[in-house]
Protein backbone atom coordinates (compact mmCIF):
# COMPACT_ATOMS: atom_id res chain seq x y z
CA UNK A 1 0.00 0.00 0.00
CA UNK A 2 2.78 2.57 1.42
CA UNK A 3 4.84 1.53 -1.75
CA UNK A 4 1.78 2.25 -4.23
CA UNK A 5 1.61 5.64 -2.91
CA UNK A 6 5.38 6.24 -3.01
CA UNK A 7 5.21 5.56 -6.60
CA UNK A 8 2.81 8.39 -7.55
CA UNK A 9 5.00 10.75 -5.67
CA UNK A 10 6.91 11.95 -8.69
CA UNK A 11 3.88 13.06 -10.92
CA UNK A 12 1.96 14.55 -8.11
CA UNK A 13 4.91 17.21 -7.97
CA UNK A 14 3.37 20.77 -7.86
CA UNK A 15 5.99 23.14 -9.34
CA UNK A 16 6.09 26.34 -7.70
CA UNK A 17 5.25 29.80 -8.53
CA UNK A 18 2.81 28.34 -10.96
CA UNK A 19 -0.91 28.24 -9.91
CA UNK A 20 -2.33 27.26 -13.33
CA UNK A 21 -0.91 23.46 -12.93
CA UNK A 22 -4.42 22.12 -11.81
CA UNK A 23 -3.53 19.40 -8.63
CA UNK A 24 -2.84 15.86 -9.77
CA UNK A 25 -1.75 16.47 -13.55
CA UNK A 26 -0.94 18.34 -16.06
CA UNK A 27 -1.41 18.40 -20.04
CA UNK A 28 0.86 18.44 -22.07
CA UNK A 29 0.69 22.16 -23.44
CA UNK A 30 1.22 23.13 -20.03
CA UNK A 31 4.55 21.14 -19.73
CA UNK A 32 5.74 22.60 -23.38
CA UNK A 33 5.31 26.26 -22.42
CA UNK A 34 7.18 25.83 -19.18
CA UNK A 35 9.96 24.24 -20.85
CA UNK A 36 10.58 26.96 -23.62
CA UNK A 37 10.27 29.96 -20.91
CA UNK A 38 12.98 28.93 -18.89
CA UNK A 39 14.70 28.15 -21.83
CA UNK A 40 15.04 31.51 -23.22
CA UNK A 41 15.76 32.84 -19.73
CA UNK A 42 18.44 30.36 -19.98
CA UNK A 43 20.08 31.34 -22.62
CA UNK A 44 20.31 34.76 -21.24
CA UNK A 45 21.90 33.83 -17.89
CA UNK A 46 24.23 31.72 -19.99
CA UNK A 47 25.89 35.42 -21.56
CA UNK A 48 25.80 37.16 -18.64
CA UNK A 49 27.28 34.19 -16.66
CA UNK A 50 30.20 33.98 -19.88
CA UNK A 51 30.46 37.65 -19.86
CA UNK A 52 31.58 37.54 -16.17
CA UNK A 53 33.29 35.10 -16.35
CA UNK A 54 35.70 36.00 -19.19
CA UNK A 55 35.73 40.01 -17.46
CA UNK A 56 37.23 38.17 -14.40
CA UNK A 57 39.97 36.13 -16.25
CA UNK A 58 40.87 39.32 -18.11
CA UNK A 59 41.31 41.70 -14.81
CA UNK A 60 43.27 38.67 -13.00
CA UNK A 61 45.47 38.79 -16.30
CA UNK A 62 46.12 42.42 -16.30
CA UNK A 63 48.50 42.42 -13.45
CA UNK A 64 50.08 39.12 -14.17
CA UNK A 65 50.75 40.70 -17.56
CA UNK A 66 51.88 43.85 -16.62
CA UNK A 67 54.46 42.68 -13.70
CA UNK A 68 55.70 40.08 -16.47
CA UNK A 69 56.34 42.84 -19.33
CA UNK A 70 57.63 45.62 -16.66
CA UNK A 71 60.08 43.19 -14.99
CA UNK A 72 61.06 41.61 -18.78
CA UNK A 73 61.55 45.13 -20.69
CA UNK A 74 63.54 46.51 -17.80
CA UNK A 75 66.08 43.44 -16.79
CA UNK A 76 66.00 41.52 -19.95
CA UNK A 77 69.19 43.59 -21.48
CA UNK A 78 71.08 42.95 -17.98
CA UNK A 79 70.54 39.20 -18.23
CA UNK A 80 72.32 39.56 -21.87
CA UNK A 81 75.58 41.06 -20.14
CA UNK A 82 79.13 39.10 -20.50
CA UNK A 83 79.08 39.02 -16.53
CA UNK A 84 75.49 38.05 -15.79
CA UNK A 85 75.39 34.61 -15.07
CA UNK A 86 79.36 34.42 -14.60
CA UNK A 87 80.58 37.19 -12.47
CA UNK A 88 79.46 38.98 -9.05
CA UNK A 89 79.10 42.20 -7.46
CA UNK A 90 82.56 42.17 -5.96
CA UNK A 91 84.41 45.77 -5.91
CA UNK A 92 81.11 47.02 -8.05
CA UNK A 93 79.85 50.16 -6.35
CA UNK A 94 75.87 51.35 -7.00
CA UNK A 95 76.80 54.16 -9.59
CA UNK A 96 79.03 51.05 -11.79
CA UNK A 97 77.04 49.22 -14.43
CA UNK A 98 77.14 45.45 -14.82
CA UNK A 99 77.97 42.72 -12.50
CA UNK A 100 77.43 39.03 -11.94
CA UNK A 101 74.69 38.01 -10.22
CA UNK A 102 75.69 33.91 -10.09
CA UNK A 103 76.54 34.54 -6.61
CA UNK A 104 73.16 35.50 -5.52
CA UNK A 105 71.57 32.58 -7.90
CA UNK A 106 73.73 29.91 -6.67
CA UNK A 107 73.32 31.49 -2.62
CA UNK A 108 69.46 31.04 -3.23
CA UNK A 109 69.33 27.88 -5.36
CA UNK A 110 71.59 26.85 -2.22
CA UNK A 111 69.99 28.12 0.35
CA UNK A 112 66.10 26.59 -0.88
CA UNK A 113 67.58 23.21 -1.48
CA UNK A 114 68.68 22.89 1.81
CA UNK A 115 65.15 24.28 3.04
CA UNK A 116 63.88 21.78 0.68
CA UNK A 117 65.68 18.95 2.33
CA UNK A 118 64.39 19.43 5.58
CA UNK A 119 61.15 20.48 5.37
CA UNK A 120 60.29 18.38 2.61
CA UNK A 121 60.58 14.38 4.42
CA UNK A 122 58.96 16.76 7.37
CA UNK A 123 55.80 17.71 5.51
CA UNK A 124 55.54 14.58 3.74
CA UNK A 125 55.66 12.45 6.79
CA UNK A 126 53.39 14.19 8.85
CA UNK A 127 50.86 14.23 5.67
CA UNK A 128 51.53 10.58 5.87
CA UNK A 129 51.16 10.09 9.52
CA UNK A 130 47.42 13.01 9.33
CA UNK A 131 46.10 10.53 6.51
CA UNK A 132 47.08 7.01 7.17
CA UNK A 133 47.70 6.38 10.46
CA UNK A 134 46.43 9.54 12.83
CA UNK A 135 43.11 8.91 14.74
CA UNK A 136 41.54 11.26 17.53
CA UNK A 137 43.11 14.45 19.87
CA UNK A 138 47.25 13.36 18.33
CA UNK A 139 46.49 14.18 14.91
CA UNK A 140 43.43 16.68 15.44
CA UNK A 141 45.85 19.17 17.43
CA UNK A 142 49.02 18.30 14.81
CA UNK A 143 46.15 19.13 11.58
CA UNK A 144 45.49 22.44 14.05
CA UNK A 145 48.93 22.95 14.16
CA UNK A 146 49.53 22.62 10.80
CA UNK A 147 46.97 25.11 10.26
CA UNK A 148 48.18 27.74 12.14
CA UNK A 149 51.83 27.69 11.22
CA UNK A 150 50.58 28.20 7.33
CA UNK A 151 49.12 31.31 9.05
CA UNK A 152 52.09 32.67 10.54
CA UNK A 153 53.64 36.21 8.47
CA UNK A 154 57.19 35.05 7.24
CA UNK A 155 58.55 37.98 9.34
CA UNK A 156 57.08 36.01 12.60
CA UNK A 157 59.01 32.91 11.57
CA UNK A 158 62.31 34.74 10.87
CA UNK A 159 61.96 36.36 14.83
CA UNK A 160 61.38 33.23 16.44
CA UNK A 161 63.58 31.81 14.63
CA UNK A 162 66.52 34.83 15.58
CA UNK A 163 65.22 34.46 18.82
CA UNK A 164 66.30 30.48 19.37
CA UNK A 165 68.91 31.06 17.04
CA UNK A 166 70.87 34.19 18.12
CA UNK A 167 69.37 35.37 20.81
CA UNK A 168 69.25 31.96 23.01
CA UNK A 169 72.43 29.94 21.69
CA UNK A 170 74.16 33.33 21.03
CA UNK A 171 74.87 31.73 17.83
CA UNK A 172 75.72 33.89 14.38
CA UNK A 173 73.39 34.94 11.79
CA UNK A 174 73.63 32.64 8.56
CA UNK A 175 72.21 31.03 5.72
CA UNK A 176 71.41 28.06 7.47
CA UNK A 177 69.76 30.72 10.08
CA UNK A 178 67.40 31.89 7.09
CA UNK A 179 67.02 27.89 6.30
CA UNK A 180 65.65 27.73 9.36
CA UNK A 181 62.81 30.20 9.40
CA UNK A 182 62.50 28.85 5.29
CA UNK A 183 61.30 25.68 7.29
CA UNK A 184 58.95 27.09 8.97
CA UNK A 185 57.30 28.29 5.99
CA UNK A 186 57.56 25.45 4.15
CA UNK A 187 56.64 22.59 6.07
CA UNK A 188 53.00 23.82 6.44
CA UNK A 189 52.53 24.13 2.40
CA UNK A 190 54.04 20.87 1.89
CA UNK A 191 51.86 19.05 4.57
CA UNK A 192 48.68 20.31 2.80
CA UNK A 193 49.30 19.35 -0.98
CA UNK A 194 50.40 15.93 0.25
CA UNK A 195 47.65 15.50 2.06
CA UNK A 196 45.08 16.33 -0.30
CA UNK A 197 47.14 14.19 -2.92
CA UNK A 198 47.06 10.79 -0.85
CA UNK A 199 42.88 11.53 0.29
CA UNK A 200 42.70 11.15 -3.65
CA UNK A 201 44.32 8.12 -3.78
CA UNK A 202 41.15 5.55 -3.99
CA UNK A 203 41.26 3.69 -0.63
CA UNK A 204 40.55 0.49 -2.83
CA UNK A 205 43.96 -0.04 -4.11
CA UNK A 206 45.11 0.34 -0.38
CA UNK A 207 42.70 -2.57 0.47
CA UNK A 208 43.94 -4.23 -2.94
CA UNK A 209 47.40 -4.31 -1.13
CA UNK A 210 46.33 -5.35 2.37
CA UNK A 211 43.97 -8.32 0.60
CA UNK A 212 47.53 -9.36 -1.44
CA UNK A 213 49.13 -9.82 2.42
CA UNK A 214 51.12 -6.64 1.94
CA UNK A 215 52.23 -4.82 5.34
CA UNK A 216 50.59 -1.20 6.29
CA UNK A 217 53.98 0.55 5.56
CA UNK A 218 55.00 -0.99 2.43
CA UNK A 219 51.47 -0.68 1.38
CA UNK A 220 52.29 3.26 2.11
CA UNK A 221 55.54 3.27 0.56
CA UNK A 222 55.29 1.79 -2.57
CA UNK A 223 51.08 1.82 -3.53
CA UNK A 224 49.64 4.78 -2.08
CA UNK A 225 53.06 7.41 -2.13
CA UNK A 226 53.68 6.03 -5.71
CA UNK A 227 50.29 6.91 -6.72
CA UNK A 228 49.97 10.00 -5.58
CA UNK A 229 53.31 11.02 -6.80
CA UNK A 230 53.15 13.34 -9.45
CA UNK A 231 51.07 15.57 -7.43
CA UNK A 232 53.43 15.42 -4.42
CA UNK A 233 56.23 16.89 -6.34
CA UNK A 234 53.76 19.62 -7.48
CA UNK A 235 53.10 20.69 -3.76
CA UNK A 236 56.83 20.46 -3.12
CA UNK A 237 57.77 22.59 -5.94
CA UNK A 238 55.09 25.21 -4.40
CA UNK A 239 55.94 25.54 -1.50
CA UNK A 240 59.73 26.15 -2.91
CA UNK A 241 57.94 28.41 -5.00
CA UNK A 242 56.64 30.39 -2.16
CA UNK A 243 60.03 30.61 -0.10
CA UNK A 244 62.09 31.08 -2.74
CA UNK A 245 61.31 35.08 -3.25
CA UNK A 246 60.79 35.18 0.85
CA UNK A 247 62.55 38.12 2.02
CA UNK A 248 61.87 38.77 5.48
CA UNK A 249 63.85 36.02 7.19
CA UNK A 250 66.77 37.22 4.72
CA UNK A 251 66.31 40.63 5.93
CA UNK A 252 66.74 39.63 9.97
CA UNK A 253 69.06 36.50 10.17
CA UNK A 254 71.11 36.34 6.82
CA UNK A 255 73.08 39.51 5.68
CA UNK A 256 73.94 40.24 2.32
CA UNK A 257 77.27 40.07 0.62
CA UNK A 258 78.28 40.89 -3.06
CA UNK A 259 80.69 38.43 -3.10
CA UNK A 260 80.43 34.12 -3.43
CA UNK A 261 79.75 32.63 -0.27
CA UNK A 262 79.22 29.10 -0.57
CA UNK A 263 79.70 28.49 3.39
CA UNK A 264 75.81 28.24 4.19
CA UNK A 265 77.10 28.11 7.81
CA UNK A 266 79.21 31.27 8.41
CA UNK A 267 79.07 34.52 7.45
CA UNK A 268 76.72 36.62 5.27
CA UNK A 269 74.96 35.24 2.40
CA UNK A 270 74.22 36.09 -0.79
CA UNK A 271 70.55 35.79 -2.32
CA UNK A 272 68.25 36.91 -5.18
CA UNK A 273 66.06 39.15 -2.79
CA UNK A 274 68.57 40.54 -0.81
CA UNK A 275 70.80 41.61 -4.21
CA UNK A 276 67.09 43.16 -5.25
CA UNK A 277 66.93 44.98 -1.87
CA UNK A 278 70.41 46.19 -2.26
CA UNK A 279 69.98 47.52 -5.37
CA UNK A 280 66.52 49.03 -4.63
CA UNK A 281 68.44 51.34 -1.89
CA UNK A 282 70.02 53.30 -4.78
CA UNK A 283 67.52 52.64 -6.87
CA UNK A 284 67.81 56.47 -8.11
CA UNK A 285 71.00 55.30 -9.94
CA UNK A 286 70.33 53.60 -13.53
CA UNK A 287 73.00 51.42 -12.91
CA UNK A 288 71.34 49.94 -9.71
CA UNK A 289 68.16 49.96 -10.79
CA UNK A 290 69.09 47.96 -13.87
CA UNK A 291 70.56 45.64 -11.89
CA UNK A 292 67.36 45.12 -9.24
CA UNK A 293 65.04 44.49 -12.18
CA UNK A 294 67.68 42.28 -13.68
CA UNK A 295 67.49 40.23 -10.78
CA UNK A 296 64.23 40.42 -10.10
CA UNK A 297 63.95 38.55 -13.47
CA UNK A 298 66.19 35.91 -13.06
CA UNK A 299 64.85 35.30 -9.83
CA UNK A 300 61.04 34.77 -11.71
CA UNK A 301 62.96 32.77 -14.15
CA UNK A 302 64.49 30.58 -11.34
CA UNK A 303 60.74 29.72 -10.05
CA UNK A 304 59.32 29.17 -13.76
CA UNK A 305 62.50 26.76 -14.54
CA UNK A 306 61.81 25.09 -11.11
CA UNK A 307 57.99 24.51 -11.90
CA UNK A 308 59.00 23.29 -15.51
CA UNK A 309 61.11 20.83 -13.98
CA UNK A 310 58.42 19.59 -11.49
CA UNK A 311 56.09 19.24 -14.56
CA UNK A 312 58.67 17.04 -16.41
CA UNK A 313 59.39 14.88 -13.22
CA UNK A 314 55.54 14.61 -12.69
CA UNK A 315 54.85 13.65 -16.13
CA UNK A 316 57.14 10.52 -16.09
CA UNK A 317 55.77 9.90 -12.54
CA UNK A 318 52.38 10.22 -13.33
CA UNK A 319 49.81 7.64 -13.73
CA UNK A 320 49.89 5.73 -16.97
CA UNK A 321 46.19 5.72 -19.28
CA UNK B 1 46.33 -26.04 -1.44
CA UNK B 2 42.45 -25.41 -0.38
CA UNK B 3 41.56 -25.16 3.25
CA UNK B 4 38.69 -25.72 5.02
CA UNK B 5 36.84 -22.49 6.91
CA UNK B 6 34.71 -23.27 10.12
CA UNK B 7 33.33 -20.08 11.95
CA UNK B 8 31.38 -20.69 14.61
CA UNK B 9 28.88 -17.76 16.79
CA UNK B 10 30.86 -14.74 14.45
CA UNK B 11 29.48 -11.45 15.32
CA UNK B 12 30.62 -7.91 13.23
CA UNK B 13 30.52 -4.56 14.99
CA UNK B 14 31.18 -1.41 12.94
CA UNK B 15 32.41 0.53 16.50
CA UNK B 16 29.26 0.05 18.62
CA UNK B 17 26.36 -1.29 15.68
CA UNK B 18 26.15 -4.80 15.45
CA UNK B 19 26.12 -5.67 11.39
CA UNK B 20 26.20 -9.21 11.47
CA UNK B 21 24.95 -11.77 14.41
CA UNK B 22 25.92 -15.22 15.38
CA UNK B 23 26.72 -16.50 12.24
CA UNK B 24 28.32 -20.40 12.08
CA UNK B 25 29.18 -22.28 8.60
CA UNK B 26 31.62 -24.11 7.26
CA UNK B 27 33.18 -23.58 4.17
CA UNK B 28 34.13 -26.89 2.50
CA UNK B 29 37.19 -26.71 0.43
CA UNK B 30 37.93 -26.81 -3.44
CA UNK B 31 34.43 -26.03 -3.75
CA UNK B 32 32.56 -22.71 -4.71
CA UNK B 33 30.28 -21.18 -1.66
CA UNK B 34 28.11 -18.35 -2.47
CA UNK B 35 26.39 -15.57 -0.29
CA UNK B 36 23.39 -14.45 -1.22
CA UNK B 37 20.95 -12.14 0.53
CA UNK B 38 19.11 -8.71 -0.02
CA UNK B 39 21.29 -5.43 0.07
CA UNK B 40 22.66 -4.19 3.54
CA UNK B 41 22.35 -8.00 5.05
CA UNK B 42 25.91 -8.09 6.13
CA UNK B 43 27.30 -10.59 3.47
CA UNK B 44 30.29 -8.37 2.24
CA UNK B 45 30.62 -7.46 5.59
CA UNK B 46 30.82 -10.82 6.55
CA UNK B 47 33.15 -11.84 3.84
CA UNK B 48 35.83 -9.58 5.13
CA UNK B 49 35.98 -11.36 8.33
CA UNK B 50 37.50 -14.08 6.90
CA UNK B 51 40.67 -12.75 5.53
CA UNK B 52 40.53 -10.05 8.25
CA UNK B 53 39.85 -7.14 6.01
CA UNK B 54 37.00 -5.61 7.85
CA UNK B 55 39.37 -4.74 10.42
CA UNK B 56 40.90 -1.88 8.53
CA UNK B 57 37.78 -0.29 8.63
CA UNK B 58 38.23 2.34 11.74
CA UNK B 59 35.86 1.06 14.46
CA UNK B 60 35.56 -2.58 12.46
CA UNK B 61 35.53 -5.88 15.06
CA UNK B 62 34.95 -9.03 15.47
CA UNK B 63 33.50 -11.27 18.31
CA UNK B 64 33.53 -15.15 17.85
CA UNK B 65 35.88 -17.52 15.83
CA UNK B 66 36.93 -18.43 12.29
CA UNK B 67 39.26 -21.13 11.97
CA UNK B 68 40.99 -22.45 8.61
CA UNK B 69 41.66 -25.53 9.26
CA UNK B 70 43.47 -25.88 12.55
CA UNK B 71 44.49 -22.10 12.76
CA UNK B 72 42.57 -19.61 14.50
CA UNK B 73 42.28 -16.55 12.15
CA UNK B 74 41.43 -13.62 15.20
CA UNK B 75 44.09 -15.82 17.81
CA UNK B 76 46.00 -12.85 19.47
CA UNK B 77 49.72 -14.57 17.75
CA UNK B 78 47.57 -14.59 14.26
CA UNK B 79 49.58 -11.62 12.03
CA UNK B 80 46.34 -10.18 9.78
CA UNK B 81 49.07 -9.69 7.15
CA UNK B 82 49.80 -13.85 6.98
CA UNK B 83 45.78 -14.35 7.06
CA UNK B 84 45.59 -12.15 4.01
CA UNK B 85 48.64 -13.92 1.93
CA UNK B 86 46.80 -17.03 2.82
CA UNK B 87 43.18 -15.83 2.26
CA UNK B 88 42.85 -13.52 -0.85
CA UNK B 89 40.54 -11.13 -2.25
CA UNK B 90 38.81 -10.06 -5.20
CA UNK B 91 36.83 -6.56 -4.88
CA UNK B 92 33.42 -5.47 -6.59
CA UNK B 93 34.84 -2.94 -8.80
CA UNK B 94 38.06 -3.98 -10.39
CA UNK B 95 41.20 -2.28 -8.69
CA UNK B 96 44.75 -2.46 -10.39
CA UNK B 97 47.40 -0.60 -9.21
CA UNK B 98 47.18 2.47 -11.83
CA UNK B 99 50.89 3.30 -11.97
CA UNK B 100 52.02 -0.19 -12.83
CA UNK B 101 51.79 -2.60 -15.71
CA UNK B 102 50.11 -5.52 -16.83
CA UNK B 103 52.99 -7.71 -15.20
CA UNK B 104 53.79 -5.72 -12.35
CA UNK B 105 50.22 -5.56 -11.25
CA UNK B 106 50.36 -9.63 -11.45
CA UNK B 107 53.92 -9.26 -9.62
CA UNK B 108 52.82 -6.89 -7.08
CA UNK B 109 51.89 -9.22 -4.17
CA UNK B 110 54.84 -10.60 -4.91
CA UNK B 111 57.26 -7.94 -5.32
CA UNK B 112 55.99 -6.36 -2.23
CA UNK B 113 57.01 -8.99 -0.12
CA UNK B 114 60.08 -9.00 -1.29
CA UNK B 115 60.53 -11.65 -3.75
CA UNK B 116 62.87 -9.91 -6.62
CA UNK B 117 63.77 -13.18 -8.83
CA UNK B 118 62.80 -12.10 -12.05
CA UNK B 119 62.56 -15.83 -13.51
CA UNK B 120 60.81 -16.83 -10.78
CA UNK B 121 58.39 -13.50 -10.75
CA UNK B 122 58.07 -14.11 -14.77
CA UNK B 123 56.99 -17.70 -14.18
CA UNK B 124 54.27 -16.91 -11.69
CA UNK B 125 53.07 -13.84 -13.92
CA UNK B 126 52.88 -16.00 -16.83
CA UNK B 127 51.03 -19.15 -14.17
CA UNK B 128 48.80 -16.48 -12.82
CA UNK B 129 47.69 -14.95 -16.11
CA UNK B 130 47.07 -18.24 -17.65
CA UNK B 131 45.30 -18.97 -14.36
CA UNK B 132 42.82 -16.06 -15.09
CA UNK B 133 42.33 -16.78 -18.75
CA UNK B 134 43.98 -13.46 -19.43
CA UNK B 135 47.39 -14.44 -20.95
CA UNK B 136 46.27 -14.56 -24.44
CA UNK B 137 44.85 -11.71 -24.18
CA UNK B 138 47.38 -9.91 -22.37
CA UNK B 139 50.72 -11.51 -23.22
CA UNK B 140 51.75 -9.21 -25.97
CA UNK B 141 51.45 -6.16 -23.87
CA UNK B 142 52.55 -7.13 -20.71
CA UNK B 143 54.31 -3.78 -20.24
CA UNK B 144 51.26 -1.61 -20.75
CA UNK B 145 49.44 0.11 -18.00
CA UNK B 146 46.95 -2.58 -16.01
CA UNK B 147 44.36 0.25 -16.23
CA UNK B 148 44.43 0.58 -20.20
CA UNK B 149 42.48 -2.57 -19.85
CA UNK B 150 38.49 -3.71 -20.11
CA UNK B 151 37.05 -3.91 -17.34
CA UNK B 152 36.30 -7.26 -17.59
CA UNK B 153 39.93 -7.79 -18.31
CA UNK B 154 40.92 -5.48 -15.37
CA UNK B 155 38.70 -8.13 -12.88
CA UNK B 156 40.93 -11.26 -14.64
CA UNK B 157 43.69 -9.15 -14.11
CA UNK B 158 42.62 -8.53 -10.31
CA UNK B 159 42.10 -12.54 -10.07
CA UNK B 160 45.65 -13.09 -11.21
CA UNK B 161 46.98 -10.66 -9.02
CA UNK B 162 45.42 -12.48 -6.01
CA UNK B 163 46.33 -15.88 -7.03
CA UNK B 164 49.59 -15.47 -7.71
CA UNK B 165 50.80 -15.03 -4.29
CA UNK B 166 49.55 -19.00 -4.03
CA UNK B 167 46.49 -18.09 -1.41
CA UNK B 168 44.56 -21.35 -0.12
CA UNK B 169 41.07 -19.92 -0.13
CA UNK B 170 39.74 -16.46 -2.65
CA UNK B 171 36.89 -14.35 -1.76
CA UNK B 172 35.10 -12.54 -4.06
CA UNK B 173 33.02 -9.72 -3.47
CA UNK B 174 30.10 -9.15 -6.05
CA UNK B 175 33.27 -9.98 -8.76
CA UNK B 176 30.76 -9.44 -11.98
CA UNK B 177 28.53 -6.51 -10.52
CA UNK B 178 30.19 -3.95 -12.57
CA UNK B 179 30.83 -6.24 -15.69
CA UNK B 180 29.24 -6.89 -18.92
CA UNK B 181 27.63 -10.65 -19.43
CA UNK B 182 30.30 -11.59 -21.81
CA UNK B 183 33.16 -10.42 -19.22
CA UNK B 184 30.38 -12.47 -16.06
CA UNK B 185 30.42 -15.68 -18.35
CA UNK B 186 34.41 -15.02 -18.44
CA UNK B 187 34.88 -14.50 -14.71
CA UNK B 188 32.25 -17.63 -13.99
CA UNK B 189 34.03 -19.91 -16.40
CA UNK B 190 37.31 -18.80 -14.60
CA UNK B 191 35.89 -19.76 -11.07
CA UNK B 192 34.60 -23.41 -12.23
CA UNK B 193 38.32 -24.20 -13.11
CA UNK B 194 39.77 -22.42 -10.02
CA UNK B 195 38.35 -24.30 -7.52
CA UNK B 196 39.76 -27.45 -8.41
CA UNK B 197 42.31 -25.77 -6.73
CA UNK B 198 41.45 -23.01 -4.41
CA UNK B 199 38.92 -22.80 -1.65
CA UNK B 200 36.13 -20.22 -3.30
CA UNK B 201 33.47 -17.76 -1.72
CA UNK B 202 31.62 -15.52 -3.55
CA UNK B 203 29.22 -13.17 -2.93
CA UNK B 204 26.40 -12.12 -5.08
CA UNK B 205 23.14 -10.48 -6.21
CA UNK B 206 22.78 -12.60 -8.99
CA UNK B 207 20.60 -15.74 -7.99
CA UNK B 208 21.33 -17.64 -11.60
CA UNK B 209 25.23 -16.71 -11.07
CA UNK B 210 24.87 -18.54 -7.65
CA UNK B 211 22.77 -21.31 -8.98
CA UNK B 212 25.45 -21.52 -11.86
CA UNK B 213 28.86 -21.41 -10.20
CA UNK B 214 28.20 -22.86 -6.45
CA UNK B 215 28.44 -26.10 -5.02
CA UNK B 216 26.69 -24.89 -1.76
CA UNK B 217 24.99 -20.89 -1.13
CA UNK B 218 24.49 -19.53 2.44
CA UNK B 219 21.22 -17.28 2.60
CA UNK B 220 21.52 -14.13 4.50
CA UNK B 221 19.35 -11.66 5.87
CA UNK B 222 17.82 -8.80 8.10
CA UNK B 223 15.60 -10.41 11.26
CA UNK B 224 14.23 -6.13 10.50
CA UNK B 225 15.17 -2.75 9.67
CA UNK B 226 17.56 -1.68 11.90
CA UNK B 227 18.62 -5.24 13.18
CA UNK B 228 21.70 -7.43 12.63
CA UNK B 229 22.27 -9.78 9.49
CA UNK B 230 22.27 -13.47 9.91
CA UNK B 231 22.68 -16.65 8.32
CA UNK B 232 19.42 -17.76 7.45
CA UNK B 233 20.70 -21.23 5.49
CA UNK B 234 23.34 -22.95 4.18
CA UNK B 235 23.13 -26.02 2.14
CA UNK B 236 23.67 -27.49 -1.30
CA UNK B 237 23.41 -24.71 -3.94
CA UNK B 238 20.59 -27.22 -5.54
CA UNK B 239 18.69 -28.00 -2.08
CA UNK B 240 18.62 -23.94 -1.55
CA UNK B 241 16.95 -23.50 -4.68
CA UNK B 242 14.93 -25.97 -5.16
CA UNK B 243 13.77 -27.10 -1.60
CA UNK B 244 14.64 -24.61 0.75
CA UNK B 245 13.80 -25.28 4.61
CA UNK B 246 13.29 -21.34 5.44
CA UNK B 247 10.10 -19.72 4.54
CA UNK B 248 12.23 -16.37 4.11
CA UNK B 249 14.69 -18.46 1.65
CA UNK B 250 12.07 -19.61 -0.41
CA UNK B 251 10.61 -16.39 -0.57
CA UNK B 252 13.70 -14.48 -1.50
CA UNK B 253 14.71 -16.87 -4.50
CA UNK B 254 10.91 -16.81 -5.78
CA UNK B 255 11.15 -13.23 -6.05
CA UNK B 256 8.47 -12.60 -3.35
CA UNK B 257 10.72 -9.95 -1.82
CA UNK B 258 13.88 -8.37 -1.72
Amino acid sequence: MTAATDRRLPDDRVVPGDPSTPPGGRSSGDVLSEMNHPHRARAVKDVVARIVMWAAFALAMVPLVWILGTVIAKGAHMLTTSTWWTGNQRNINSDDFGGGARHAIEGTLQMVGFTALIAVPIGILTAVYLVEYGRGPLARTISFTVDILSGVPSIVAALFIYAVWVTTFGLERSGFAASLALVLLMIPVVVRSTEEMLKLVPNELREAAYALGVPKWVTVVKVVLRTAFSGIVTGVLLGIARVMGETAPLLILAPYTKNFQRDLFHGNFPTLPMMINQDRGDFALATAAERMWGAALTLIILVLLLNLIGRVIAHFGSVKK
Amino acid sequence: MAKRIDVSDLNVYYGSFKAVEGVSMTVEPRSVTAFIGPSGCGKSTFLRTLNRMHEVIPGGRVEGKVMLDDQDLYASSMDPVTVRRTVGMVFQRPNPFPTMSIYDNVAAGLRLNGVKNKKTLDGIVEQSLHGANLWNEVKDRLNKPGAGLSGGQQQRLCIARAIAVQPQVLLMDEPCSALDPISTLAIEDLVNELKSEFTIVIVTHNMQQAARVSDRTAFFNLKATGEPGRLVEIGDTTRIFNNPSERATEDYISGRFG
